[in-house]
């Protein structure tokens, strides 16, 4: 097959590409620029896209002896990511731009593109695998390395993308392709693996999003509707937090206080008791299933967040939206995360949460009739 | 095999420049040095500096030898904008052609931004020229506080030949210098310094069968510049650093045999230029050209410049689909990171922009043969049909 092997100069894309060249590919490297500033050097070791990355990309291309291309993606990355990531914000919601990134980017605007140009598929480094069932239909499953799995923000992806797909590096455990990388003689084996979010590259979301929205002042309140405290701008909140509220006047029964709600529409941060934030009830909505959606009400394990726990729960599929309910309850769940539904390493599909609550009719009455 | 068709990136040694080169090579010597092992150096240096001084249309002494035509021009500009502000603070505009290679553009932004200068760029005509007349409008603005003008000899992308002698013409009548940067003339047009008019000229080796990593700046005697580096005092005090023996003399063969088959070359390879350029239009209707283009002509575009605009396609996708069936050319503007940009020059040309992120650049040179020209046409149907579909693919 004739591959674009999306390399970002870090050692997991550049084994993963060399793995698809062994495999008898033909691979193209590519690296996508997704910075407004291309040309700027890296601040620090947790940046990308920067001119470094894409030369360490070009580096290992070279080894490969692989052609290689940067492709300018930076302004669908601001449309489709930054953007969006920022309008979450400030609609009070906490977004994961890389299942966006993935969703948009590199399984759409990438693999167009490679596809327009001929290419059958697009390679990357994440730690996933794909699995072939009899039938000829794509299954994406858990890495064999669960510190390093990444399913979570490619529980995005339909089929039509999953058979478009590769990632070669699912089977393999994080260590072993660092020595691989070492092996291929590859300069990036010891590069430090990127964090958190990259285009914020000194990790500090909080100020970065200061610079991007308006702050606006406002009131934090109790569960009571009375005024504890002054925030600087609700967007800076996310539910389950506690740090950081410098609560004017201590709670009166002394526990400590949780963000339990942010109210974009007031400019109003709602703190509570540790014992409001646990839910077991989850509506999402911007379903995506990896295949077909599920009929009736199937049993899945449920994670919140990229590298959560994942809990039992039952879901449904209810037109665009899935409902989920927890075996039991968790704590510090935010609208505008992503819930991905598991049946055993199997990714099922995926919805970005819009609420998230306790069903307190469950002991009452059994709601769910299963299948 | 692949076709080479970006000789305007950079184009093969001549064999006997290589010849050159590598005899001195092996042999050692400091020019500047007094015992005969220096003296044997300091000969060829000086025999090189009359065989180009001779090609060019200079005198021996008007050759500053430097590594290339991005330091040439950089040595142009901020020396003679120094000298010039050192006797006259008040002349601190600089006039430039709009349309000039990034060694110009930079280094006039460099002086705006860190030394105070002003600049006037020259816009150019749709065909890319940019007329004595719109200098002689940018300079009479206000002619005492023109410090240089700037205009390109040949254009690097769409290969367009400036009147350089008639905006010489203009600048004198107003006591201004200008430089020319001649980088891609040499050796595929005549070129003759003393009769152009200019003061300053960029010339480069690796554009016309020399060597990468050398190249002069012709500066007439009574050019007021100052050095940008300091040292040893080579070069008229202009350009301080050991002379690069086996480059120069490699650079000096390749300047005397470029101009010497030049008449010849350059019939020859407009043929295949004309000939890519109408089936290509033949392919595909839309396809227009950057730049002005006359079919057999030689004098008012480059001999070997084919710059084609094809609407609805990334140059990038074009590129990296030739690339994939073997044919080596180039969008023809610069890139940052990688990422290429909407030219600077079909810009300024007002072509909109995205026309200009279609720019193809086919360069032909010495090596160039019908052969090359069959495997780019070959190619371009199936190239320009992905590359539309990609750029749909991505416009969503």
């Amino acid at each position: 097959m004739r591959v674009v092997a999306a390399m970002s100069g870090g050692v997991d894309s550049a084994v993963a590409a060399a793995r698809m060249l062994d495999a008898g590919h033909e691979v193209v490297g590519v690296h996508l620029a997704l910075s407004q500033s291309a040309a700027t050097l890296r601040e620090s070791a947790r940046g990308c896209c920067t001119i470094e990355d894409a030369g360490d990309a070009r580096r290992v291309a070279d080894r490969l002896g692989i052609p290689f291309y940067v492709w300018d993606m930076a302004e669908r990355f601001k449309r489709d990511v930054v953007d969006d990531f920022v309008a979450e914000y400030a609609a009070g919601r906490t977004p994961n731009p890389c299942l966006r990134c993935n969703e948009k980017i590199k399984f759409a605007a990438l693999l167009d593109k490679a596809v327009a140009l001929g290419f059958d598929a697009v390679a990357t480094g994440h730690y996933a695998q794909i699995v072939r069932t009899p039938d000829g239909r794509r299954e994406l499953h858990r890495a064999l390395d669960p510190a390093k799995d990444q399913s979570y923000v490619l529980g995005v992806l339909d089929a039509e993308q999953l058979a478009r797909a590769f990632f070669p590096l699912g089977d393999t455990c994080k260590p072993q392709v660092r020595e691989e990388a070492a092996d291929r003689g590859f300069y990036v084996a010891r590069k430090p693996d990127s964090h958190d979010i990259c285009f914020i590259a000194d990790g500090d979301t909080r100020g970065w999003l200061e610079r991007a929205l308006e702050v606006r002042p406002g009131e934090i309140v109790d569960t009571d509707g009375a005024v504890v405290g002054e925030h600087r701008g609700a967007f800076a909140y996310t539910v389950g937090q506690r740090r950081g509220l410098r609560l004017s006047r201590p709670a009166p029964d002394g526990e400590p206080r949780y963000v339990v709600e942010v109210r974009t529409a007031a400019n109003q941060v709602v703190v509570g008791t540790a014992e409001l934030l646990g839910i077991d009830a989850i509506t999402g909505d911007h379903a995506r299933w990896c295949g077909q959606a599920p009929e009736g009400v199937v049993r899945v394990g449920a994670q919140v967040r990229a590298h959560g726990e994942e809990v039992p729960a039952q879901a449904w599929a209810d037109g665009d939206r899935v409902q989920v309910r927890l075996a039991g309850r968790i704590r510090g769940v935010a609208p505008g995360q992503s819930v991905v539904l598991y049946d055993g390493t199997r990714v099922v599909g995926s919805a970005t949460i819009a609420s998230a609550r306790l069903d307190r009719s469950r002991d009452a009455a059994e709601p769910m009739s299963s299948t | 095999m692949t076709a080479y068709l970006d000789h305007a990136a950079t184009t093969p040694m001549l064999p006997a420049a290589l010849a050159a080169m590598t005899e001195q090579l092996a042999v050692v010597g400091n020019a500047s040095s007094l015992h005969r092992t220096g003296r044997a150096a300091r000969r060829v240096i000086e025999e090189s500096r009359e065989r180009i001084a001779k090609a060019v249309g200079a005198r021996p002494s008007e050759i500053v030898f430097t590594s290339g035509g991005t330091e040439s021009d950089n040595l142009a500009l901020k020396g003679t904008y120094r000298a010039r502000r050192e006797t006259d603070p008040g002349r601190a505009r600089l006039v430039v052609g709009a349309t000039e290679h990034h060694a110009v553009l930079d280094s006039v932004e460099y002086l705006v931004r860190h030394e105070g200068a002003h600049v006037t760029w020259v816009e150019p005509t749709s065909d890319g020229l940019v007329e004595p007349a719109a200098v002689r409008a940018a300079i009479e603005r206000d002619p005492g506080t023109v410090a240089l003008v700037s205009v390109m000899w040949a254009n690097n992308e769409v290969g367009v030949i400036q009147d350089v002698a008639g905006v010489a013409a203009v600048a004198h009548e107003h006591g201004i210098p200008i430089h020319t940067d001649a980088v891609q003339a040499v050796g595929h047009v005549p070129v003759d310094f003393a009769v152009s008019g200019a003061d300053l000229m960029t010339i480069t080796g690796h554009k016309l069968g020399g060597p990468i990593g050398v190249g002069a700046l012709v500066a007439r005697r009574d050019a007021k510049l100052l050095p940008l580096t300091h040292g040893g005092g080579q070069e008229r005090q202009l350009r301080s650093g050991t002379l690069d023996t086996p480059a120069i003399a490699g650079f000096a063969v390749a300047v005397e045999q470029s101009v010497a088959m030049m008449p010849a070359e350059a019939t020859r390879v407009a043929g295949l230029r004309d000939d890519l350029i109408t089936r290509a239009q033949a392919i595909e209707p839309d396809i227009r050209v950057g730049g002005r283009w006359v079919p057999c002509d030689t004098t008012q575009r480059l001999p070997g410049n084919a710059h084609l605009i094809v609407p609805g396609c990334d140059g990038d996708s074009l590129l990296y689909l030739l690339d994939a069936a073997g044919i080596a050319c180039s969008t023809g503007s610069a890139c940052q990171a990688g990422v290429p940009r909407p030219s600077h020059v079909l810009l300024a040309m007002g072509v909109p922009e995205s026309d200009a992120r279609g720019a193809l650049r086919l360069t032909l040179g010495h090596t160039s043969t019908s052969e090359d020209v069959e495997a780019f046409l070959a190619a371009l149907p199936a190239a320009i049909d992905r590359a539309r579909r990609a750029r749909v693919a991505t416009a969503s």
